[in-house]
């Protein structure tokens, strides 16, 4: 983190020059409507002040097409703006498939990191520079938001459901990660660092330190809450087989087709009969209040490292670890 | 002018007890009623700045613990807007002005008027005692779930004293829409309205329709918090996004309560101090309730970065880009007016100048929000509290400042001092700018709202607006200082003192209780400055008629 003064932030990410262009464009616009109103306004004050001596006009009769120019302009310059940020917009909510995963856990008042080889840290997250990341993240308690200004890039982390963010470093160094959303007492202390490195020393760092994968430690909590009893090989009539299961479309009960995602596996566990698959009676538990955020990551990763039963793993290999 | 004295017998001097006021149903000492008590609460919530702005000054916590900075910005927020910035406006000079600018003896209600402030100031009190006692630390937006759930400050008492003023706010409204449509004067035509007058009925239209939402909300946040019943919390099954929709459903438009009838106010004093007709008149007009409708179609554009769907997200932002052009149409024609009149800068128009600069500035800088991209990096920043900012303090409050000092010898029958008025409008305008300034910046750069303490770069910055906001509170006390003067040494003000053409300025000042001797023939649009015609003949008395404008 450069710690000087300065006017103007750090742009270390793909999207930040995007962004900071369109800024010069809006910056560019409303000086420039600044500028027009107040010289306006100030040579009027003078020029037509009570003590000045020249021909004063009547009023004006209906001025309908310069008021028509004067709407049009701005709304052809809003368009202009729409269009410019809805293309970033749009940029940033499509990640590139073959984007890093990371989960994160918001909590008053720290962040929970955990990268997709197991290795875990709080309140910093490393990566190597030049790669795509997604993050997935959820919160604990109340609602924070994840910004890294130097990305340009904020999402709000929410209770009770996932969002995600993906960006790409472009510059090695370290920058500010920030709680936005406020969020209690510590919400300025809900700070953190982003270490964006080179390759190498990249994963000279992951190799350090004890790690468990989340796709084992997932198998271990799958265990301890006995899901195999019902979901394991072989599977029982009455319970759907969880292999291959990420990724494909389910049949509900109601009808209606869903896409097996993270948010959908959470909501499995977490409160079955919200969604009950179709040709099954809602016999599953409630795991809600007994798997931590950290551990729910870690089961439905272990759940969608399950191979499809028979075909090879080729279809897998878009659905990530 | 020395000749020129102040009615035997008015609305001040008609009765002097203390019940003759607190029970009092004439409309324009319910407005002074409104002026004192939101001066009260103007100073309480701008003493939180003072503090929390030092503590601002280092970016370590020295001063205030996390707790307290948290109770200082909520409680800033939460007096600032719904105890000064909503009602600032429309209960004081809508409330003292709309019945005589459409030549009314009263509001329609009056009792009900009474009633409203009652509500007000008991709601404001109450708001008040629970803050400083015990405190709210949730920020004047009530988030969910922290707000509902996980927060354990007075969050109830809070939200009890909002909900309980916010009927204030819709009586009021009614009140305003009902008078504005049954108690015009005869002559007094919807396109002879001067234009204050649309913007409070385009304003009450918001008021009546956006707060009982806001109403709602307070109370599934009391049934979440005290009944346990899941509305907003997922633990409990509920949904924190739906808090956010409701939350902005109202405030947005809201936020159009706070500067529409500052507006309002801009169009009257322009006018009379360029001697000009305005420009546009039917553009303003229309202009006003175009923002009233699109105003309740744009919440959604707080909400960008919230997990709201891509989808909901585009359509927003479109529609915050339209917004952005009635208001555009406003400045511009503000601007026009000017064009080739007869301008003096007295103080009151010195604030309305302020306000058409500072309003295109954080107009201009809303469409940096409204850009989705952008809004990704500057939600939730200084950016943000620069921007609205910009709007409500640069917009309504140097509008409000407008109007007291416009109609001041009216309320009062007495001058300010224009030297003084002049002095602490460019020094407000100045320290206001460097307040708020820095914050764009730092909002740029990164800074998160309602942080208390932050990393050392951003110190200059933070340092210089800390600089503005002291020398914007000693721009507030000077004001306060002198009006108070004025009632007892100021000139004599004389009828109209301005030369102004609305109804109000055709009766003495100060006004007899029920406002005109005889209800008053409307027979001229508003604005008519060259040659200077009134909305009606003014009354007979030769010398009151021949007042002139005064200069110190
Ligand atoms: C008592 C037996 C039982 C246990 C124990 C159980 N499940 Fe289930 N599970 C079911 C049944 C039955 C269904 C299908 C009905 C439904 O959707 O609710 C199901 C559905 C699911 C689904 C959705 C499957 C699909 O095809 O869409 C997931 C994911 C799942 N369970 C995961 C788990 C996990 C993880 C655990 C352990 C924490 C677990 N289950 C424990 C019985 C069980
Ligand atoms: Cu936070
Ligand atoms: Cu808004």
């Amino acid at each position: 983190m450069d710690k000087s003064f300065r006017l103007f932030p750090e742009a270390a990410s793909t999207a930040a020059p995007a962004v900071d262009r369109l800024y010069f464009f809006l910056l560019a616009v409303s000086s420039f409507f600044t500028l027009l109103i107040c010289v306006a306004i100030l040579y009027f004050a003078v020029k037509y002040r009570r003590s000045a001596s020249f021909a004063r006009s009547a009023d004006y009769g209906s001025p309908w097409k310069l008021e028509v120019t004067w709407s049009l302009i701005p709304l052809a310059l809003t368009m202009v703006m729409f269009f410019w940020g809805a293309v970033l917009y749009f940029r940033s909510h499509r990640a590139p498939p073959e984007s890093a995963k990371v989960s994160v856990v918001g909590k008053q008042w720290m962040w929970k990191i955990q990268h997709a080889g197991g290795k875990q840290e709080i309140n910093a997250l490393h990566l190597p520079v030049g790669r795509p990341v997604q993050l997935t993240m959820i919160s604990e308690d109340v609602i924070h938001s994840f910004y890294v200004p130097a990305f340009r890039l904020k999402q709000d982390v929410l209770p009770g459901s996932y969002t995600t963010l993906w960006f790409e470093p472009t510059k090695v160094g370290r920058f500010h990660l920030f709680c936005a959303e406020y969020c209690g007492t510590s919400h300025s202390d809900m700070i953190g660092e982003v270490v964006v490195m080179d390759p190498a020393d990249y994963s000279e760092w992951l190799q350090g330190g004890p790690t468990e994968s989340p796709v084992e430690a997932g198998r271990r909590l799958f265990e301890q809450f006995r899901c195999g009893n019902c979901h394991a090989a072989p599977v029982r009539p009455r319970c759907p087989p969880l292999d291959g299961l990420y990724g494909s479309q389910v049949a509900l009960s109601g009808g209606e087709m869903v896409t097996a995602d993270e948010a959908y596996l959470r909501e499995s566990i977490l409160n079955p009969q919200a969604k009950v698959v179709a040709g099954y009676q809602s016999v599953m538990p409630s795991y809600e209040g007994q798997i931590d955020e950290a551990g729910l990551f870690e089961l439905i990763a272990y759940v969608k490292s399950l191979a499809p039963p028979e075909q090879s793993s080729d279809k897998k290999q878009s659905a990530p670890q | 002018m020395n000749n020129v004295q102040l009615p035997k017998r008015h609305y001040l001097n008609a009765d002097y007890n203390v019940w003759s006021w607190l029970l009092s149903t004439d409309h324009k000492r319910i407005g002074i009623l409104y002026m004192i008590s939101l001066t009260l609460f103007f100073f309480v919530g701008g003493a939180a700045a003072v503090l929390f702005r030092l503590e601002l000054m280092t970016p370590g916590g020295d001063l205030v613990l996390s707790e307290t900075y948290n109770k200082l910005f909520t409680l800033h927020g939460v007096i600032m807007v719904w105890f000064f910035l909503i009602p600032s406006v429309p209960t004081v000079l809508g409330n003292f002005f709309l019945p005589m600018m459409i030549g009314a003896r009263d509001l329609a209600f009056p009792r009900l008027n009474l009633a409203s402030w009652y509500l007000f100031v008991g709601g404001g009190l109450f708001t008040v005692w629970a803050m400083l006692t015990g405190g709210v630390d949730t920020g004047w937006t009530f988030y969910t779930p922290y707000s509902s759930t996980y927060a354990n400050t007075r969050v109830m008492l809070t939200a009890i004293g909002v909900f309980v003023s916010g009927f204030s706010t819709i009586l009021t409204g009614m009140n305003f829409i009902v008078t504005i449509h049954t108690m015009r004067a005869p002559g007094m035509t919807w396109f002879r309205l001067p234009l204050f007058v649309w913007a409070h009925y385009a304003n009450s239209l918001i008021m009546v329709l956006a707060t009982p939402v806001l109403a709602v909300t307070l109370l599934l946040i009391g049934m979440e918090r005290v009944l346990g019943v899941g509305v907003f919390d997922p633990n409990l099954g509920g949904d924190p996004l739906l808090f956010q929709h409701l939350f902005w459903f109202y405030s947005h438009p809201a936020v159009y309560l706070m500067i529409l009838p500052g507006m309002g106010v801009v169009s009257e004093v322009i006018t009379c101090f360029a001697r000009k007709g305005i420009f546009g008149y039917t553009f303003i007009a229309f202009s006003s309730l175009a923002i009233a409708v699109l105003g309740f179609l744009v919440w959604g554009h707080h909400m960008f970065v919230s997990g709201q769907s891509v989808l909901a997200s585009l359509t927003f932002s479109f529609l915050s880009m339209l917004i952005a052009v009635p208001s555009a149409v406003k400045v511009f024609n503000w601007t026009a007016t000017l064009h080739k009149g007869s301008i003096s800068l007295d103080t009151p128009m010195l604030y309305a100048l302020g306000f058409i600069g500072l309003f295109t500035m954080g107009g201009l800088t809303g469409l940096f929000l409204a850009t989705l991209a952008v809004d990704q990096h500057v939600h939730d920043t200084y950016f943000v509290v620069a921007h609205f900012h910009y709007i409500m303090v640069g917009g309504m409050v140097m509008g409000y400042l407008a109007g007291i000092h416009f109609w001041w010898p009216k309320m009062t029958g007495r001058l300010y001092p224009e030297w003084w008025g002049r002095f602490s409008a460019v020094l407000i305008f100045f320290g206001f700018n460097l307040t708020f300034f820095p914050q764009y910046l730092l909002g740029y750069l990164g800074m998160p709202r309602r942080y208390h303490v932050y990393p050392d770069e951003f110190q200059v910055l933070n340092v210089m607006s800390t600089a503005g906001a002291s020398i914007l509170g000693v721009g507030y006390l000077i004001p306060l200082v002198y009006l108070i003067w004025s009632l007892r040494y100021g000139k004599i003000a004389g009828p109209n003192p301005w030369q102004a053409t609305g109804l109000e300025w055709q009766t003495p000042s100060p006004p007899p209780t029920f406002n005109f001797d005889e209800t008053p023939s409307v027979t001229e649009r508003p604005y008519q400055y060259s040659p200077w015609t009134p909305q009606t003949a003014p009354p007979p008395e030769p010398e009151l008629a021949a007042a002139e404008t005064t200069s110190p």
